[in-house]
């Protein structure tokens, strides 16, 4: 009688000696497989996959997601350089010219070899069909969903026409040199997709095609994109350096900080301040930039404001300890010494500094008429927090006592945020603002270029409800000057224009400017190459693993 | 039995109307306006005029609403605001994760709660029902969001036993009854667990007490039968009580679940509403109340389809 011998107990040391190798060789090379392909998993703070078809929703920081990775605009922002600002680039467009005979004409030479994703070329006939897909409301692909995020960052296009395959002539209501700082925001979608999917825009949602560094490979509404690396990009310089690039939307700034704690994601932007020791501890790395962005108190200038008197908006301005600000938010922060960072080359060279000094901004109170015991009232309308609105209440409150230390008693009406932008593109001179007494609004947002950092608070022709020029200031020294910016169309001479714009707004106080946004983001050691340019646009194809 | 299933279906009707209207009405009465989901926040005043148009929001309130409704009775349930997708695909994949979740929490709450609140209620007094009342008042009193919070840090972050988020390593559109996905239900499902179980323990184990000393159950023992045979009894006794509280509260974690699933980021209708409240996308919101709705109104339309199956004298009523 035999007794039960499991199978394995018939190889004979010899055979073991040559499985062994032979198991560990195949093993490895199914790990090899395996590992071929590189994955970064980035938890971003969103609660949606912004919109995939070309324009993306929710702001300036979605850009990075789905926007510049899938798409690529005419004429692109560096956004691969973290040790100065980034500047305009060749995108789709390899050149441009303004028509020496009419300058609201510019030409713009058009990069040939550019493939879309679904392999059709990229020509002007792309570039008048997306124009039309955002302007023309008559256009068959028109989307009207598209329409409202580019339309406003696209204002001063008239028309645009084809001249050959490979040029294309856009004109602007007016001469504006400052047109091409509007064309990032413009992204191109191929019409050969668009028909392909049966002219829907919804169903080029999960299947769209451009022509950027990353292709679409899966959408799971509110749960991941995955976008794999596009080999065929034509700029070789940024083909991206992981294969797979996973999005996942983490609204909640704990449960992000979580999930790269336990290994669930590799990255997140936008840590919860308070867990910042405890992911620096575990080795997790922190990353932040200056970044264009502003957390600032928007005065109304109108008559009848307490803000009208420019030694109470300079007093406001001493009253801050911006570096408790810095410290109140662990770092992820740096104070404000105006609308603009300090390395802006909009910036300029205001003699009013803004710094703390609490006697300085008691004088001028007293020169206004006020002192801690007899007040400035004011009512200040606020978000009780929201995406980019950084620790809105405890930094308002912050702010509230240091000006009731010199003699300006603040009074917060605390809305939502969604509410906050009614109130702001409403205006100060609106019944829901001045006719409640509201004379400020603390509102932080995006400052990444001429219109948004400068023209768009200033100009006469932007007052509420006609733009954001939300407390009314009128100076027609400044109308001037920005009128010559947009007929100027050398950078240097645009950019000193602008200086001096930034130098009259900080000079004359116009804003409680308090901190910038660093733009935070915490990687796991993994993650390599991961660059934070100095602006809301990031280049995703630097990530490695 | 089938005309009275018919009369409770035909009582539904009204109550998902008001439904609908009421939160159509309350979206509206709260600040804010519905195109911050698809306009930038300094969008110029015609980009936001032509917006209202295209999406009929220029139209007054009760036409908005009509219109709404006439298209829902025909099961379309429009498209969101914010993302142009259908509402009515959108809340299915959403109600089904939620009802995963909200399964397994509420199977998990109510059968933990029976035990405990039958032991609580048979050893009345004792250190069994101090034990299980605290358990039930902790249940019913700890803010839950902060529970999973707690949750996720011990068993997530430091033992890394559970993931933190999600529903699965590949979403939930990979969803599958094996291992590597449930581990993922685990943290949330007992955050939500919680809840039910606190009142289920505290229904069950005064039902129980109180039963225990009805005369029916002297008369049980003065016949002789055995413990097992006399609970037998006080069970099928306090089951349409338990049965109509777990009923609501199925119903509840099938809509109010919305801090959980945004601390798990759970992609549920919680989840979903969520989203939908903060960016106004009107149509969603209908959407998806209404589902919740109808959801709520079938799962007690089942508890009082059972209640009669169990006690035969509720059917006569």
């Amino acid at each position: 009688m035999h007794a039960f011998r499991p199978p394995c107990r018939s190889f004979s040391l010899p055979g073991w000696l040559l499985a062994a190798p032979l198991a560990l060789a195949v093993s490895l090379a199914f790990q090899s497989t395996a590992e071929a392909e590189t994955v970064a998993r980035y938890g971003i703070s969103l609660a949606d996959i912004p919109l995939t078809t070309g324009q993306p929703d929710k702001g300036a920081g979605a850009y990075q997601f789905t926007g510049h990775t899938i798409y690529d605009p005419l004429v692109a922002w560096e956004a691969n350089v973290d040790s100065r600002p980034g500047k305009l680039m060749p995108g789709l467009a390899s050149s441009w010219k303004v028509d020496p005979k009419d300058s609201k004409k510019w030409l713009f030479t058009l990069r040939k070899g550019a493939l879309f994703h679904d392999g059709s070329e990229f020509k002007a006939d792309a570039v008048v069909w997306n124009l039309d897909k955002v302007l023309n409301d008559k256009s068959p692909q028109f989307d009207a969903k598209q329409a409202a995020q580019v339309k406003p960052r696209i204002p001063s296009i008239a028309s645009y026409r084809k001249v050959d395959d490979y040029t294309v002539e856009i004109t602007t209501k007016d001469v504006d040199a400052l047109f091409l700082y509007q064309l990032p925001w413009f992204l191109i979608s191929s019409p050969a997709q668009f028909d392909k999917v049966g002219k829907d825009w919804n169903k080029f949602a999960s299947q769209p095609s451009g022509t950027g560094p990353f292709k679409l490979e899966k959408l799971v509404p509110r749960e991941r994109a995955e976008l794999v690396k596009y080999a065929g990009y034509w700029d070789k310089t940024r083909l991206a350096k992981t294969d797979r690039i996973v999005l996942i939307p983490i609204p909640d700034a704990l449960t992000r900080s979580n999930a790269l704690l336990n290994g669930q994601v590799d990255l997140i932007e936008t840590p919860p301040p308070d867990v910042l020791p405890q992911l620096t501890g575990a080795g997790f790395k922190l990353v932040k930039n200056v970044t264009p962005h502003v957390w600032p108190y928007h005065f109304s200038t109108l008559p009848g404001s307490p803000w009208t008197d420019i030694r109470v908006r300079k007093a406001a301005n001493l009253a801050i300890d911006r570096d408790g600000v810095v410290k109140l938010m662990n770092g992820l922060a740096t104070p404000a010494l105006g609308q603009l960072d300090a390395t802006s080359p909009w910036f300029g060279k205001p003699t009013f500094k803004l710094k703390y000094d609490v006697a300085a901004a008691k004088a001028l109170m007293a020169q206004a008429g006020y002192s801690q015991a007899k007040p400035l009232k004011a009512k200040i309308i606020i978000a009780q927090g929201g995406t980019g609105q950084m620790l809105s209440l405890p930094m308002n409150e912050y702010v509230q006592q240091s000006l009731a230390e010199v003699g300006i008693q603040l009074e917060f009406e605390v809305v939502e945020l969604e509410n906050l932008y009614l109130h702001w593109r409403s205006g100060a001179k609106a019944d829901m603002n001045a006719g409640k007494g509201i004379s400020g609004i603390n509102l932080a947002y995006v400052t990444a270029d001429p219109f948004y950092g400068i023209t768009r608070f200033v100009d006469s022709r932007y007052i509420a409800p006609n733009g954001v020029n939300w407390g009314g200031y009128n100076n027609p020294k400044i109308d001037a000057s920005l009128d010559k910016i947009r007929t100027s169309f050398d950078p240097k001479v645009q950019d000193a224009l602008l200086a001096g714009i930034h130098q009259t707004m900080v000079d004359e106080s116009l804003m409680l400017w308090v901190v910038h946004d660093v733009n935070p983001h915490v990687l796991s050691p993994k993650v390599k190459g991961f660059v934070q340019a100095q602006h809301w646009f990031q280049d995703l194809t630097t990530l490695k693993m | 039995m089938l005309s009275y299933i018919l009369k409770r279906l035909l009582y539904a009707i009204p109550i998902a109307l008001g439904v609908t209207l009421v939160s159509f009405m309350l979206v509206y009465l709260a600040p804010g306006d519905p195109l911050n989901a698809i306009a930038p926040a300094d969008a110029p005043a015609d980009v936001v005029a032509s917006l209202k148009a295209a999406y009929g929001l220029d139209q007054p309130l009760p036409v908005q609403y009509a219109k709404w409704l006439l298209l829902a009775v025909q099961g379309d349930l429009g498209k969101s605001i914010a993302s142009g997708r259908e509402v009515a695909a959108e809340v299915m994949s959403a109600v089904g994760n939620t009802l995963l979740l909200a399964g397994v929490a509420g199977l998990a709450g109510v059968l933990a709660g029976c035990i405990l609140g039958a032991l609580a209620g048979y050893w009345h007094g004792s250190a069994i029902d101090r034990i299980a009342t605290i358990l039930s008042v902790v249940g019913v009193s700890i803010p839950h969001y902060w529970l999973g919070l707690v949750l996720t840090i011990i068993f997530s972050t430091k033992l890394a036993w559970f993931p933190a988020m999600g529903a699965g390593p590949g979403g939930s559109a990979d969803w599958a009854f094996d291992i590597v996905h449930l581990r993922y239900l685990v943290l949330p499902a007992l955050t939500l667990s919680v809840i039910p179980l606190g009142i289920i323990t505290r229904t069950v184990r005064a039902l129980v007490a109180d039963m225990l000393e009805q005369e029916f159950v002297t008369a049980l023992r003065a016949r002789g039968l055995s413990n097992r045979s006399i609970f037998r009894h006080v069970a099928k006794n306090t089951a349409p009580t338990v049965l109509a509280v777990a009923g609501l509260q199925i119903g509840y974690l099938m809509g109010g679940s919305i801090l959980v699933e945004t601390v798990f980021a759970w992609p549920g209708t919680g989840f979903l509403l969520n989203t939908a409240i903060f960016q106004r996308d009107i149509p969603l919101l209908q959407g998806t109340i209404l589902v919740l709705c109808m959801f709520f109104v079938s799962l007690n339309l089942l508890v009082d389809i059972v209640q009669p199956l169990i006690d035969p004298r509720m059917g006569r009523a």
